[in-house]
């Protein structure tokens, strides 16, 4: 194979060594035929759209964070002082702790139930595949405020049903889902939890059903129990998509805004569900602290930026360990 | 001959079961504003409460419409207005830059890619500060351009099509065009926009989903009533005294609904459209 490869290669002219940048152009899957020039035309209109209104603002908001700036008072050059100040201030610690709390919460468990959906709708003889599926997606297509409207209800202190189900099995103890931490950090889980996880059981699912069935025979052949061939032939096959589904939850654990905020717009009484696009959010909007709010969109992307990191390498090992 | 079914082909009661109990949780918050909304709060505050609809919904969604400073209507209008366009424009800049990525061969085509998908990665309340101060700037604070401009072109879209593009669109279709004196306009008008059709729509869906339900960007630049989109008046709807749980969820009730006749159409593409931009493998 090797060999016809060099020949069908041959016929291309002999490389010249200041064109040895064209080499790279062997992998451009497009069409030659078709004149490339066009191409700068048709990605002008979304790339300056995309400079002015995507990435133009990413860019001064770190030129920003430099300033003291007020939108009514102007601006004062304080070099780092935003961040000092940001890594002094207990609410930004707060806002952190509730908002890893709240994504710890509502990824993990979430996950786990995805993951576990996935498979029993992977089942080639399951019925009605196709209800099942879209019936999934529909908590997904909800606004965020009227998901917070009727879990805040659901949740009250007083007239919820979740806690009237609490008082049926015995437990008298009313449960603020408000003023508790972790009992409000639950109630955002929930809600966050009922509008994605259809979506990430989609997305579990698409990955499993790229896995070829021949490997599950074989594994039945072998005597391997249906949860060994769970643990040994389809997790180890979910690596890629557990990173994107982190990955993917991570930036959008961090933007969670509309559910504290719906609850109590100072992110409760103690702040106890303050997160930080909130913060962030008060900051900017109702502080007019444009500096210090910009520093805390870049801690917010440092944040990401890291977890990232981890879970690519955490993801990595695990394979490499996987494939020995 | 017929052949043992393999062990794990079979299903079990247990995951009817499982699949059932995870429809009633999806359903039930619906239901629920359904049945707040058409009872009185005396009937929900009880305990029990009420767990079947009541009569009192139209009267509900009345006051809804009529609420004082809230102008329901009028964000139904807003919000229709404004997921279109940005549903529309999306699948055009998308389906144009992501064919010229996908296909054509011109300088820069890679670093450009690469340069996209990477600022995908940035959450996007960093530049948020500086664009409500250009969105100023070009006087669209309270207007429902300045919900609609900053949205017109994103990172994911251009991706999405560069993948689609690239899947469906066959390159010897194009090359054959081509060498019939087909010009690239041509080719991409005529070949492949109605290759894309389907998986532009779904694109178009879930713009205008994200669309319909933002309420970040909407609630920083919307300042009048008259404004609002349903997200933004929906957190209006509190009356000045006590809480009126039957108005707020018959608002939330009103401001999904359409989602769900959507929903009833398109489910099933939205389905296949999510599970297509999964990761394989």
């Amino acid at each position: 194979m090797a060999l016809l490869k060099d020949v069908q290669g041959s016929h291309k002219p002999a490389l010249t060594p200041w064109k040895k940048k064209s080499k790279k152009e062997d992998v451009f899957p497009g069409v030659r035929s078709l004149n490339g020039r066009w191409g700068h035309l048709f990605v002008a209109p979304f790339l300056i759209m995309f400079l002015v209104f995507g990435l133009a603002p990413v860019i001064y908001s770190v030129y920003i964070s430099f300033f003291k700036w007020d939108p009514l008072g102007g601006s004062e050059f304080v070099a780092f002082r935003n961040f000092s100040l940001l890594l002094h201030d207990s609410d930004f610690w707060l806002a952190l702790r509730n908002t890893f709390s709240i994504w710890a919460l509502s990824t993990f468990p979430q996950m786990f139930m995805a993951i576990g959906f996935a498979a029993i709708l992977r089942n080639t003889r399951l019925k009605g595949k196709s209800f099942w599926r879209t019936i999934l997606l529909v908590p997904n297509i909800t606004s965020v405020i009227a998901v917070t409207i009727v879990f805040g209800q659901l949740f009250g202190r007083d007239f919820g049903i979740i806690n009237g189900i609490l008082d049926f099995m015995g437990l008298n103890r009313h449960i603020d889902f408000i003023e508790g931490i972790i009992p409000s950090h639950s109630a955002i889980a929930t809600m966050i939890t009922w509008r994605w996880l259809g979506y990430n059981t989609l997305i579990f699912l698409a990955s499993m059903l790229a896995i070829p069935n021949e490997l599950f025979e074989s594994a039945s052949v072998d005597g391997a129990t249906k949860w060994q061939q769970f643990r040994f032939v389809t997790l180890p096959q979910l690596r890629n998509t557990i990173t994107f589904v982190l990955v993917v939850g991570t930036i959008g654990g961090l933007q969670v805004f509309a559910e504290p905020q719906q609850l109590a717009a100072d992110g409760g009484s103690s702040k106890q569900f303050l997160t930080l696009t909130l913060f962030l959010y008060n900051q900017a909007f109702v502080n007019n602290k444009y500096g210090y709010a910009a520093a805390i969109g870049i801690m917010i992307t440092f944040i990401v930026i890291i977890i990232s990191a981890v879970n690519f390498f955490i993801t990595r090992k695990i394979s490499n360990d996987g494939t020995r | 001959m017929k052949t043992k079914t393999p062990s794990w082909r079979k299903t079990s009661p247990a995951s009817y079961f499982l699949l059932a109990s995870i429809t009633f949780l999806s359903i039930f918050p619906f239901y629920w504003m359904f049945v707040v909304s058409s009872n009185t709060n005396a009937e929900i505050s009880k305990s029990p409460p009420s767990l079947i609809p009541g009569g009192r919904f139209l009267i509900v969604a009345k006051k809804v419409m009529s609420a004082e400073g809230v102008f329901f209507n009028h964000a139904l209008l807003n919000t229709f207005i404004v997921g279109l366009s940005i549903a529309i424009a999306q699948v055009m800049f998308s389906a144009v830059a992501g064919f010229a990525f996908a296909k054509l061969d011109f300088r820069g085509r890679k670093s450009f890619i690469l340069f996209v998908v990477g600022t995908m990665m940035l959450p996007s309340q960093l530049g948020i500060i500086p664009l409500f101060m250009l969105v100023k700037n070009l006087h669209l604070i309270d207007s429902l351009l300045g919900l609609i401009v900053p949205a017109l072109v994103t990172a994911f879209g251009v991706f999405w099509m560069r993948q689609i593009i690239d899947a469906q669109v066959p390159n010897e279709l194009l090359e054959a065009a081509s060498i019939d004196g087909a010009s690239v306009p041509r080719v991409f008008f005529s070949i492949v926009l109605p290759i894309i059709r389907q998986s532009s729509f779904v694109l178009g869906l879930f713009a205008f989903l994200a669309a319909w339900n933002d309420y970040l960007w909407p609630t920083i630049i919307l300042q009048s009533p008259q404004h609002f989109t349903l997200q933004v008046a929906l957190t209006q709807l509190k009356p000045m005294y006590g809480l009126d749980y039957a108005l707020q969820m018959g608002g939330a009730f009103l401001a999904t609904a359409p989602l769900l006749i959507l929903f009833i159409f398109v489910g099933r593409r939205l389905v296949s459209g999510v599970m297509d931009g999964a990761v394989k493998g």
